[in-house]
Protein backbone atom coordinates (compact mmCIF):
# COMPACT_ATOMS: atom_id res chain seq x y z
CA UNK A 1 0.00 0.00 0.00
CA UNK A 2 1.86 3.03 -1.28
CA UNK A 3 1.25 6.39 0.35
CA UNK A 4 2.76 8.83 -2.10
CA UNK A 5 -0.11 11.15 -3.14
CA UNK A 6 -2.70 12.51 -0.71
CA UNK A 7 -5.94 14.42 -0.79
CA UNK A 8 -5.43 17.38 1.51
CA UNK A 9 -8.62 19.30 0.82
CA UNK A 10 -12.14 18.56 -0.44
CA UNK A 11 -15.07 20.89 -0.98
CA UNK A 12 -18.37 21.16 -2.75
CA UNK A 13 -21.25 23.59 -3.13
CA UNK A 14 -24.86 22.88 -2.40
CA UNK A 15 -26.24 20.95 -5.37
CA UNK A 16 -29.49 22.53 -6.54
CA UNK A 17 -31.68 23.21 -9.52
CA UNK A 18 -31.27 26.81 -10.63
CA UNK A 19 -28.42 27.95 -8.38
CA UNK A 20 -28.65 31.69 -9.16
CA UNK A 21 -24.92 32.15 -9.56
CA UNK A 22 -22.30 31.87 -12.29
CA UNK A 23 -20.07 28.88 -12.99
CA UNK A 24 -16.98 30.69 -11.70
CA UNK A 25 -18.77 31.59 -8.47
CA UNK A 26 -19.84 27.98 -7.95
CA UNK A 27 -16.26 26.84 -8.48
CA UNK A 28 -14.94 29.42 -6.04
CA UNK A 29 -17.32 28.23 -3.32
CA UNK A 30 -16.09 24.64 -3.70
CA UNK A 31 -12.47 25.80 -3.82
CA UNK A 32 -12.89 27.87 -0.65
CA UNK A 33 -14.16 24.87 1.29
CA UNK A 34 -11.33 22.68 -0.06
CA UNK A 35 -8.74 25.26 1.09
CA UNK A 36 -10.36 25.74 4.49
CA UNK A 37 -7.98 24.97 7.36
CA UNK A 38 -5.04 24.06 5.12
CA UNK A 39 -1.53 25.37 5.56
CA UNK A 40 -1.50 26.26 1.86
CA UNK A 41 -1.56 29.49 -0.13
CA UNK A 42 -3.31 29.63 -3.49
CA UNK A 43 -0.01 30.61 -5.10
CA UNK A 44 1.54 27.30 -3.97
CA UNK A 45 -0.88 25.28 -6.09
CA UNK A 46 1.25 24.21 -9.06
CA UNK A 47 -1.51 23.40 -11.56
CA UNK A 48 -5.26 23.08 -11.89
CA UNK A 49 -7.35 20.52 -13.73
CA UNK A 50 -10.83 21.74 -14.64
CA UNK A 51 -13.54 19.15 -15.32
CA UNK A 52 -17.01 19.35 -16.86
CA UNK A 53 -19.09 18.09 -19.76
CA UNK A 54 -18.70 20.81 -22.40
CA UNK A 55 -22.09 20.35 -24.05
CA UNK A 56 -23.69 22.02 -21.02
CA UNK A 57 -21.27 24.96 -20.95
CA UNK A 58 -21.87 28.34 -22.52
CA UNK A 59 -18.27 29.41 -21.93
CA UNK A 60 -15.88 28.11 -24.52
CA UNK A 61 -12.78 26.70 -22.80
CA UNK A 62 -13.94 27.28 -19.20
CA UNK A 63 -10.57 26.35 -17.62
CA UNK A 64 -9.03 29.78 -18.23
CA UNK A 65 -11.95 31.73 -16.81
CA UNK A 66 -12.14 29.55 -13.71
CA UNK A 67 -8.37 29.61 -13.12
CA UNK A 68 -8.47 33.41 -13.32
CA UNK A 69 -11.35 33.70 -10.84
CA UNK A 70 -9.68 31.32 -8.37
CA UNK A 71 -6.36 33.21 -8.62
CA UNK A 72 -4.68 30.15 -10.11
CA UNK A 73 -2.99 32.08 -12.93
CA UNK A 74 -0.18 32.10 -14.07
CA UNK A 75 0.12 28.40 -13.18
CA UNK A 76 -0.88 25.90 -15.87
CA UNK A 77 -4.55 24.94 -16.13
CA UNK A 78 -6.31 22.63 -18.54
CA UNK A 79 -9.53 20.79 -19.07
CA UNK A 80 -10.46 17.10 -18.95
CA UNK A 81 -13.73 15.42 -19.81
CA UNK A 82 -15.24 11.95 -19.46
CA UNK A 83 -18.84 13.18 -19.11
CA UNK A 84 -20.22 12.12 -15.71
CA UNK A 85 -16.84 10.90 -14.44
CA UNK A 86 -14.88 14.00 -15.48
CA UNK A 87 -13.68 14.90 -12.00
CA UNK A 88 -12.52 11.33 -11.24
CA UNK A 89 -10.52 11.54 -14.45
CA UNK A 90 -9.26 14.90 -13.17
CA UNK A 91 -8.12 13.18 -9.98
CA UNK A 92 -6.31 10.52 -12.02
CA UNK A 93 -4.53 13.23 -14.01
CA UNK A 94 -3.60 15.12 -10.83
CA UNK A 95 -2.25 11.89 -9.32
CA UNK A 96 -0.02 11.39 -12.37
CA UNK A 97 1.16 15.02 -12.37
CA UNK A 98 2.24 14.70 -8.74
CA UNK A 99 3.65 11.20 -9.03
CA UNK A 100 5.76 12.27 -12.02
CA UNK A 101 7.28 15.07 -9.97
CA UNK A 102 6.04 17.71 -12.40
CA UNK A 103 3.91 19.37 -9.70
CA UNK A 104 3.66 18.88 -5.94
CA UNK A 105 0.19 20.39 -5.34
CA UNK A 106 -2.69 20.21 -7.85
CA UNK A 107 -6.32 21.39 -7.61
CA UNK A 108 -9.08 19.45 -9.39
CA UNK A 109 -12.18 21.57 -9.95
CA UNK A 110 -15.34 19.93 -11.30
CA UNK A 111 -18.51 21.79 -12.15
CA UNK A 112 -21.72 21.81 -14.11
CA UNK A 113 -24.41 24.39 -14.33
CA UNK A 114 -27.07 22.40 -16.06
CA UNK A 115 -29.63 25.17 -15.72
CA UNK A 116 -27.39 27.23 -18.02
CA UNK A 117 -29.19 25.73 -21.01
CA UNK A 118 -32.94 25.41 -21.61
CA UNK A 119 -34.78 22.13 -21.16
CA UNK A 120 -35.21 22.12 -24.94
CA UNK A 121 -31.45 22.36 -25.40
CA UNK A 122 -30.98 19.67 -22.75
CA UNK A 123 -33.33 17.34 -24.65
CA UNK A 124 -31.31 18.00 -27.81
CA UNK A 125 -28.06 17.09 -26.04
CA UNK A 126 -29.69 14.04 -24.48
CA UNK A 127 -30.37 12.83 -28.01
CA UNK A 128 -26.67 12.98 -28.89
CA UNK A 129 -25.37 11.08 -25.86
CA UNK A 130 -25.09 7.76 -27.68
CA UNK A 131 -23.19 6.94 -30.88
CA UNK A 132 -24.59 9.61 -33.21
CA UNK A 133 -24.01 7.62 -36.40
CA UNK A 134 -25.53 4.28 -35.54
CA UNK A 135 -27.60 4.46 -32.36
CA UNK A 136 -28.84 8.03 -31.71
CA UNK A 137 -30.96 7.90 -34.92
CA UNK A 138 -33.19 5.42 -33.03
CA UNK A 139 -33.88 7.85 -30.17
CA UNK A 140 -31.60 6.38 -27.52
CA UNK A 141 -31.13 8.25 -24.22
CA UNK A 142 -29.09 7.71 -21.05
CA UNK A 143 -32.10 6.36 -19.10
CA UNK A 144 -32.95 4.05 -22.01
CA UNK A 145 -29.41 2.64 -22.04
CA UNK A 146 -29.51 1.90 -18.32
CA UNK A 147 -33.05 0.54 -18.64
CA UNK A 148 -31.68 -2.03 -21.08
CA UNK A 149 -29.12 -3.07 -18.47
CA UNK A 150 -31.93 -3.30 -15.89
CA UNK A 151 -34.00 -5.51 -18.19
CA UNK A 152 -31.00 -7.76 -18.88
CA UNK A 153 -30.29 -8.07 -15.13
CA UNK A 154 -33.95 -8.89 -14.47
CA UNK A 155 -33.96 -11.52 -17.22
CA UNK A 156 -30.72 -13.13 -16.05
CA UNK A 157 -31.26 -13.09 -12.29
CA UNK A 158 -34.94 -12.47 -11.62
CA UNK A 159 -34.24 -9.01 -10.19
CA UNK A 160 -37.46 -7.18 -9.29
CA UNK A 161 -38.38 -3.50 -9.72
CA UNK A 162 -39.09 -3.42 -5.96
CA UNK A 163 -35.44 -4.26 -5.30
CA UNK A 164 -34.36 -1.31 -7.44
CA UNK A 165 -36.85 0.85 -5.53
CA UNK A 166 -35.23 -0.19 -2.22
CA UNK A 167 -31.98 1.40 -3.41
CA UNK A 168 -33.77 4.72 -3.90
CA UNK A 169 -35.41 4.34 -0.49
CA UNK A 170 -32.00 3.87 1.16
CA UNK A 171 -30.38 6.77 -0.68
CA UNK A 172 -33.31 9.08 -0.04
CA UNK A 173 -33.10 8.30 3.69
CA UNK A 174 -29.54 9.69 3.71
CA UNK A 175 -30.33 12.44 1.21
CA UNK A 176 -32.93 13.74 3.65
CA UNK A 177 -30.05 14.45 6.06
CA UNK A 178 -27.76 16.06 3.48
CA UNK A 179 -27.98 19.85 3.56
CA UNK A 180 -26.22 19.99 0.18
CA UNK A 181 -28.57 17.62 -1.64
CA UNK A 182 -31.10 18.78 -4.25
CA UNK A 183 -33.70 16.17 -3.29
CA UNK A 184 -34.26 15.94 0.47
CA UNK A 185 -37.45 13.95 0.82
CA UNK A 186 -37.30 10.45 2.29
CA UNK A 187 -39.20 8.16 -0.08
CA UNK A 188 -41.02 4.89 0.57
CA UNK A 189 -40.92 1.85 -1.67
CA UNK A 190 -44.50 2.66 -2.63
CA UNK A 191 -43.54 6.24 -3.66
CA UNK A 192 -40.90 4.85 -6.00
CA UNK A 193 -43.09 2.09 -7.42
CA UNK A 194 -45.94 4.53 -8.10
CA UNK A 195 -43.78 7.13 -9.86
CA UNK A 196 -44.27 7.61 -13.60
CA UNK A 197 -42.50 5.31 -16.03
CA UNK A 198 -39.65 7.02 -17.86
CA UNK A 199 -38.36 4.11 -19.88
CA UNK A 200 -39.54 0.70 -18.80
CA UNK A 201 -38.50 -0.76 -16.35
CA UNK A 202 -37.14 2.53 -14.96
CA UNK A 203 -39.46 5.01 -13.27
CA UNK A 204 -38.98 8.65 -12.33
CA UNK A 205 -37.60 7.82 -8.89
CA UNK A 206 -35.18 5.28 -10.36
CA UNK A 207 -33.43 8.22 -12.05
CA UNK A 208 -31.26 11.02 -10.71
CA UNK A 209 -31.94 14.61 -11.73
CA UNK A 210 -29.82 17.30 -13.36
CA UNK A 211 -28.39 19.88 -10.99
CA UNK A 212 -26.02 22.83 -10.67
CA UNK A 213 -22.94 22.50 -8.51
CA UNK A 214 -19.18 22.39 -8.19
CA UNK A 215 -16.60 20.34 -6.32
CA UNK A 216 -12.91 20.76 -5.60
CA UNK A 217 -10.25 18.27 -4.53
CA UNK A 218 -6.72 19.37 -3.67
CA UNK A 219 -3.96 16.78 -3.93
CA UNK A 220 -0.36 16.94 -2.76
CA UNK A 221 2.82 14.90 -2.77
CA UNK A 222 3.79 12.95 0.36
CA UNK A 223 6.35 15.58 1.32
CA UNK A 224 3.91 18.47 0.99
CA UNK A 225 0.85 16.68 2.37
CA UNK A 226 2.20 16.35 5.92
CA UNK A 227 2.87 20.07 6.02
CA UNK A 228 -0.41 21.16 4.43
CA UNK A 229 -3.04 19.03 6.19
CA UNK A 230 -3.60 17.57 9.65
CA UNK A 231 -5.18 14.38 8.27
CA UNK A 232 -4.05 13.63 4.71
CA UNK A 233 -6.19 11.01 2.98
CA UNK A 234 -4.05 8.81 0.75
CA UNK A 235 -4.87 7.86 -2.80
CA UNK A 236 -4.12 4.14 -2.55
CA UNK A 237 -5.41 2.98 -5.91
CA UNK A 238 -6.68 4.49 -9.15
CA UNK A 239 -8.31 2.37 -11.82
CA UNK A 240 -9.76 3.47 -15.16
CA UNK A 241 -11.12 1.67 -18.21
CA UNK A 242 -13.25 2.33 -21.29
CA UNK A 243 -16.01 0.26 -22.86
CA UNK A 244 -17.64 0.76 -26.26
CA UNK A 245 -20.07 3.66 -26.66
CA UNK A 246 -22.25 1.58 -28.97
CA UNK A 247 -24.59 -0.59 -26.95
CA UNK A 248 -24.22 -3.32 -29.57
CA UNK A 249 -20.52 -3.75 -28.85
CA UNK A 250 -20.68 -4.00 -25.05
CA UNK A 251 -19.33 -7.27 -23.72
CA UNK A 252 -21.78 -7.42 -20.86
CA UNK A 253 -25.34 -6.19 -20.22
CA UNK A 254 -25.82 -7.30 -16.62
CA UNK A 255 -22.92 -5.19 -15.35
CA UNK A 256 -20.47 -2.56 -16.55
CA UNK A 257 -17.30 -4.12 -17.89
CA UNK A 258 -15.45 -0.78 -17.63
CA UNK A 259 -16.26 -0.67 -13.90
CA UNK A 260 -15.11 -4.26 -13.37
CA UNK A 261 -11.77 -3.55 -15.04
CA UNK A 262 -11.29 -0.22 -13.21
CA UNK A 263 -12.05 -1.97 -9.90
CA UNK A 264 -9.59 -4.77 -10.65
CA UNK A 265 -6.84 -2.21 -11.30
CA UNK A 266 -7.64 -0.12 -8.23
CA UNK A 267 -7.78 -3.12 -5.86
CA UNK A 268 -4.51 -4.44 -7.26
CA UNK A 269 -2.76 -1.11 -6.94
CA UNK A 270 -4.02 -0.57 -3.40
CA UNK A 271 -3.33 -4.16 -2.40
CA UNK A 272 -6.81 -4.57 -0.93
CA UNK A 273 -9.99 -6.42 -1.85
CA UNK A 274 -13.71 -5.63 -1.68
CA UNK A 275 -13.86 -7.11 1.84
CA UNK A 276 -11.45 -4.40 3.05
CA UNK A 277 -13.66 -1.47 1.98
CA UNK A 278 -15.37 0.25 4.92
CA UNK A 279 -17.46 2.77 2.97
CA UNK A 280 -18.22 3.35 -0.71
CA UNK A 281 -19.66 6.00 -2.96
CA UNK A 282 -20.96 4.54 -6.20
CA UNK A 283 -22.35 6.12 -9.35
CA UNK A 284 -26.10 5.74 -8.83
CA UNK A 285 -27.28 7.81 -11.79
CA UNK A 286 -30.04 5.18 -11.85
CA UNK A 287 -31.00 2.62 -9.21
CA UNK A 288 -29.86 -0.19 -11.53
CA UNK A 289 -26.44 1.48 -11.72
CA UNK A 290 -25.97 1.14 -7.95
CA UNK A 291 -27.17 -2.46 -8.05
CA UNK A 292 -24.68 -3.34 -10.78
CA UNK A 293 -21.93 -1.51 -8.87
CA UNK A 294 -22.43 -3.89 -5.91
CA UNK A 295 -21.55 -6.75 -8.24
CA UNK A 296 -18.97 -4.98 -10.40
CA UNK A 297 -17.02 -3.92 -7.30
CA UNK A 298 -17.19 -7.39 -5.76
CA UNK A 299 -19.39 -6.44 -2.79
CA UNK A 300 -21.73 -9.18 -4.02
CA UNK A 301 -21.36 -11.99 -6.54
CA UNK A 302 -23.01 -11.59 -9.96
CA UNK A 303 -26.77 -11.77 -9.52
CA UNK A 304 -26.59 -11.37 -5.74
CA UNK A 305 -26.64 -7.57 -5.64
CA UNK A 306 -30.39 -7.50 -4.98
CA UNK A 307 -29.92 -9.55 -1.81
CA UNK A 308 -27.46 -6.97 -0.50
CA UNK A 309 -30.12 -4.25 -0.59
CA UNK A 310 -32.91 -6.61 0.58
CA UNK A 311 -30.82 -7.35 3.68
CA UNK A 312 -29.98 -3.65 4.12
CA UNK A 313 -26.27 -4.47 4.01
CA UNK A 314 -25.53 -1.19 2.21
CA UNK A 315 -26.91 0.96 5.04
CA UNK A 316 -24.65 2.24 7.84
CA UNK A 317 -24.25 -0.72 10.15
CA UNK A 318 -24.42 -3.19 7.25
CA UNK A 319 -21.63 -5.12 5.58
CA UNK A 320 -20.70 -2.31 3.21
CA UNK A 321 -22.38 1.12 3.54
CA UNK A 322 -22.93 2.65 0.09
CA UNK A 323 -23.95 6.19 -0.85
CA UNK A 324 -24.60 7.30 2.67
CA UNK A 325 -24.67 10.93 1.52
CA UNK A 326 -27.78 10.19 -0.56
CA UNK A 327 -25.92 9.44 -3.78
CA UNK A 328 -26.57 11.09 -7.11
CA UNK A 329 -30.21 10.07 -6.68
CA UNK A 330 -30.58 12.54 -3.79
CA UNK A 331 -27.80 15.03 -4.35
CA UNK A 332 -28.59 15.55 -8.02
CA UNK A 333 -26.02 15.11 -10.76
CA UNK A 334 -24.08 18.21 -11.86
CA UNK A 335 -22.10 16.07 -14.29
CA UNK A 336 -18.57 17.46 -13.97
CA UNK A 337 -18.86 18.01 -10.20
CA UNK A 338 -20.19 14.57 -9.25
CA UNK A 339 -16.93 12.63 -8.93
CA UNK A 340 -15.43 15.32 -6.69
CA UNK A 341 -18.52 15.24 -4.48
CA UNK A 342 -18.26 11.47 -4.12
CA UNK A 343 -14.58 11.80 -3.23
CA UNK A 344 -15.37 14.53 -0.70
CA UNK A 345 -17.89 12.29 1.05
CA UNK A 346 -15.39 9.45 1.38
CA UNK A 347 -12.66 11.85 2.54
CA UNK A 348 -15.05 13.14 5.25
CA UNK A 349 -15.84 9.57 6.33
CA UNK A 350 -12.17 8.65 6.56
CA UNK A 351 -11.51 11.77 8.63
CA UNK A 352 -14.38 10.83 10.91
CA UNK A 353 -16.35 13.92 9.89
CA UNK A 354 -19.38 12.28 8.28
CA UNK A 355 -22.22 14.74 7.73
CA UNK A 356 -25.11 12.34 7.16
CA UNK A 357 -23.93 9.64 9.55
CA UNK A 358 -20.50 8.17 10.23
CA UNK A 359 -19.16 4.70 9.53
CA UNK A 360 -17.28 4.18 12.79
CA UNK A 361 -13.57 3.63 12.37
CA UNK A 362 -13.67 3.79 8.57
CA UNK A 363 -10.11 3.37 7.28
CA UNK A 364 -10.48 2.49 3.61
CA UNK A 365 -13.05 3.94 1.22
CA UNK A 366 -13.90 3.51 -2.45
CA UNK A 367 -15.31 5.81 -5.12
CA UNK A 368 -16.93 4.39 -8.29
CA UNK A 369 -17.70 7.04 -10.91
CA UNK A 370 -18.98 6.19 -14.40
CA UNK A 371 -19.16 8.32 -17.54
CA UNK A 372 -22.00 7.78 -20.03
CA UNK A 373 -23.89 4.51 -20.34
CA UNK A 374 -20.98 2.47 -19.01
CA UNK A 375 -18.39 4.07 -21.28
CA UNK A 376 -15.82 5.43 -18.83
CA UNK A 377 -15.18 3.48 -15.63
CA UNK A 378 -13.24 5.04 -12.76
CA UNK A 379 -12.56 3.48 -9.36
CA UNK A 380 -10.50 5.25 -6.72
CA UNK A 381 -9.48 3.73 -3.37
CA UNK A 382 -8.66 6.09 -0.51
CA UNK A 383 -7.23 5.41 2.93
CA UNK A 384 -6.21 7.11 6.14
CA UNK B 1 -23.54 12.22 -48.57
CA UNK B 2 -26.38 9.76 -48.36
CA UNK B 3 -26.13 8.84 -44.72
CA UNK B 4 -28.53 11.64 -43.70
CA UNK B 5 -31.31 9.37 -44.92
CA UNK B 6 -30.62 6.92 -42.08
CA UNK B 7 -32.93 7.09 -39.08
CA UNK B 8 -35.79 9.30 -37.95
CA UNK B 9 -33.27 11.93 -36.81
CA UNK B 10 -29.81 11.84 -38.35
CA UNK B 11 -26.76 13.67 -37.09
CA UNK B 12 -24.14 12.93 -39.75
CA UNK B 13 -24.16 13.00 -43.53
CA UNK B 14 -20.77 11.73 -44.61
CA UNK B 15 -19.25 8.31 -44.01
CA UNK B 16 -17.44 5.78 -46.12
CA UNK B 17 -20.07 3.29 -44.97
CA UNK B 18 -22.99 5.21 -46.55
CA UNK B 19 -23.68 2.17 -48.75
CA UNK B 20 -25.39 0.77 -45.68
CA UNK B 21 -28.31 3.02 -46.67
CA UNK B 22 -28.15 1.83 -50.29
CA UNK B 23 -28.57 -1.73 -49.00
CA UNK B 24 -31.54 -0.64 -46.86
CA UNK B 25 -33.11 0.77 -50.04
CA UNK B 26 -32.58 -2.60 -51.67
CA UNK B 27 -34.26 -4.34 -48.75
CA UNK B 28 -31.23 -5.61 -46.89
CA UNK B 29 -29.72 -4.92 -43.46
CA UNK B 30 -25.98 -5.48 -43.72
CA UNK B 31 -22.94 -5.84 -41.51
CA UNK B 32 -19.46 -5.74 -42.94
CA UNK B 33 -16.43 -7.93 -42.74
CA UNK B 34 -12.71 -7.30 -42.96
CA UNK B 35 -11.39 -9.18 -45.99
CA UNK B 36 -8.00 -9.54 -44.35
CA UNK B 37 -8.84 -10.94 -40.91
CA UNK B 38 -12.48 -11.94 -41.38
CA UNK B 39 -13.80 -9.98 -38.41
CA UNK B 40 -17.46 -9.04 -38.79
CA UNK B 41 -18.54 -5.56 -37.73
CA UNK B 42 -21.88 -4.18 -36.67
CA UNK B 43 -22.25 -1.28 -36.75
CA UNK B 44 -20.34 -1.42 -40.03
CA UNK B 45 -17.02 0.38 -40.24
CA UNK B 46 -14.79 1.54 -43.08
CA UNK B 47 -11.63 0.42 -41.34
CA UNK B 48 -10.53 -2.63 -39.40
CA UNK B 49 -8.41 -1.37 -36.53
CA UNK B 50 -7.15 -4.89 -35.77
CA UNK B 51 -4.96 -5.01 -38.87
CA UNK B 52 -5.17 -1.46 -40.28
CA UNK B 53 -7.01 -2.66 -43.37
CA UNK B 54 -9.75 -0.78 -45.23
CA UNK B 55 -10.65 -3.69 -47.48
CA UNK B 56 -14.15 -4.47 -46.27
CA UNK B 57 -17.06 -6.40 -47.77
CA UNK B 58 -20.76 -6.21 -47.00
CA UNK B 59 -22.71 -9.18 -45.79
CA UNK B 60 -26.38 -9.43 -44.86
CA UNK B 61 -27.55 -9.77 -41.28
CA UNK B 62 -29.91 -12.68 -41.66
CA UNK B 63 -31.61 -15.54 -39.96
CA UNK B 64 -33.32 -15.54 -36.60
CA UNK B 65 -31.83 -13.41 -33.88
CA UNK B 66 -32.38 -13.56 -30.13
CA UNK B 67 -33.65 -10.55 -28.22
CA UNK B 68 -31.00 -9.75 -25.58
CA UNK B 69 -32.64 -6.81 -23.83
CA UNK B 70 -35.05 -3.95 -24.50
CA UNK B 71 -36.75 -0.89 -23.06
CA UNK B 72 -40.02 0.87 -23.81
CA UNK B 73 -39.20 4.58 -23.99
CA UNK B 74 -41.89 6.96 -22.70
CA UNK B 75 -39.85 10.20 -22.93
CA UNK B 76 -37.88 10.77 -26.11
CA UNK B 77 -35.15 13.30 -26.86
CA UNK B 78 -35.48 16.13 -29.42
CA UNK B 79 -37.07 14.95 -32.63
CA UNK B 80 -38.62 11.89 -30.98
CA UNK B 81 -41.19 13.66 -28.75
CA UNK B 82 -44.12 12.51 -30.84
CA UNK B 83 -42.70 9.09 -31.48
CA UNK B 84 -43.18 7.68 -27.97
CA UNK B 85 -43.71 5.08 -26.78
CA UNK B 86 -41.12 3.22 -28.83
CA UNK B 87 -39.12 0.10 -28.08
CA UNK B 88 -35.33 0.05 -28.20
CA UNK B 89 -33.76 -3.38 -28.34
CA UNK B 90 -30.59 -5.39 -28.80
CA UNK B 91 -30.58 -8.66 -30.67
CA UNK B 92 -27.90 -11.17 -31.56
CA UNK B 93 -27.92 -12.78 -35.00
CA UNK B 94 -25.83 -15.69 -36.28
CA UNK B 95 -22.84 -15.91 -36.18
CA UNK B 96 -22.89 -13.60 -33.12
CA UNK B 97 -23.64 -10.25 -34.79
CA UNK B 98 -25.19 -7.90 -32.23
CA UNK B 99 -27.55 -5.28 -33.61
CA UNK B 100 -29.11 -2.30 -31.80
CA UNK B 101 -32.40 -0.98 -33.14
CA UNK B 102 -36.11 -0.74 -32.60
CA UNK B 103 -38.59 -3.50 -32.04
CA UNK B 104 -41.82 -3.31 -34.05
CA UNK B 105 -44.30 -1.04 -32.28
CA UNK B 106 -47.16 -3.37 -33.10
CA UNK B 107 -46.09 -5.94 -30.52
CA UNK B 108 -47.92 -5.86 -27.19
CA UNK B 109 -45.69 -5.31 -24.13
CA UNK B 110 -46.77 -8.67 -22.63
CA UNK B 111 -45.50 -10.45 -25.73
CA UNK B 112 -41.94 -9.12 -25.42
CA UNK B 113 -39.59 -11.59 -23.78
CA UNK B 114 -35.81 -11.52 -23.47
CA UNK B 115 -34.65 -14.52 -25.48
CA UNK B 116 -37.52 -14.40 -28.01
CA UNK B 117 -36.66 -14.89 -31.68
CA UNK B 118 -36.65 -11.89 -34.00
CA UNK B 119 -35.80 -11.03 -37.58
CA UNK B 120 -34.46 -7.70 -38.80
CA UNK B 121 -35.94 -5.88 -41.78
CA UNK B 122 -35.54 -2.46 -43.43
CA UNK B 123 -38.34 0.07 -42.89
CA UNK B 124 -39.22 3.31 -44.65
CA UNK B 125 -40.00 6.25 -42.37
CA UNK B 126 -41.61 9.64 -43.01
CA UNK B 127 -40.05 11.80 -45.73
CA UNK B 128 -38.34 8.85 -47.38
CA UNK B 129 -35.94 8.21 -44.54
CA UNK B 130 -34.77 4.68 -44.00
CA UNK B 131 -34.12 2.51 -41.00
CA UNK B 132 -34.57 -1.08 -39.85
CA UNK B 133 -36.51 -2.78 -37.13
CA UNK B 134 -36.85 -6.11 -35.39
CA UNK B 135 -40.00 -8.14 -35.78
CA UNK B 136 -41.06 -11.19 -33.84
CA UNK B 137 -39.94 -14.23 -35.84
Amino acid sequence: MEKSVAIVGAGQTVFSRGCGQSVRELCFEAFREAMDGLNLKTGDIGASVICSAPEYDKQRSPAGVIAEYLNLVPKPTFYVETICSSSSTGLRVAYALIKSGLHSVVAVVGFQKMSEISSREAAERMGRGGDIMWESPFGVTMPAGYAMYARAHMAAYGTKPEQLARIRVKNSSYGALNARATFRKALTEEDVMKSAVVTLPLKTYDCCANADGASCIILASKEEAARIAKVPIWVLGVGAATDSTTLSNKKLYTGLSCAREAARQAYEMAGVGPEDIDVAEVHDCFTIAELMAYEDLGFARSGEGPRLIDEKQTYIGGKIPVNIDGGLLSKGHPIGATGGSQIRTVVKQLRGQGETGQVEGAKIGLVHNIGGVGIYGNVTILGR
Amino acid sequence: MGFEKFGAVSFTTETKTADFVTYLEKGQVVANRCKKCGRIYFPPRADCADDFSSEMEWQPVQGKGKLMTYTIVSYGPSGFENDTPYILALAEFPPGVRVFGRLDKGISPEEIKVGMEVVVTPVTLAEGKLSYQFNKA
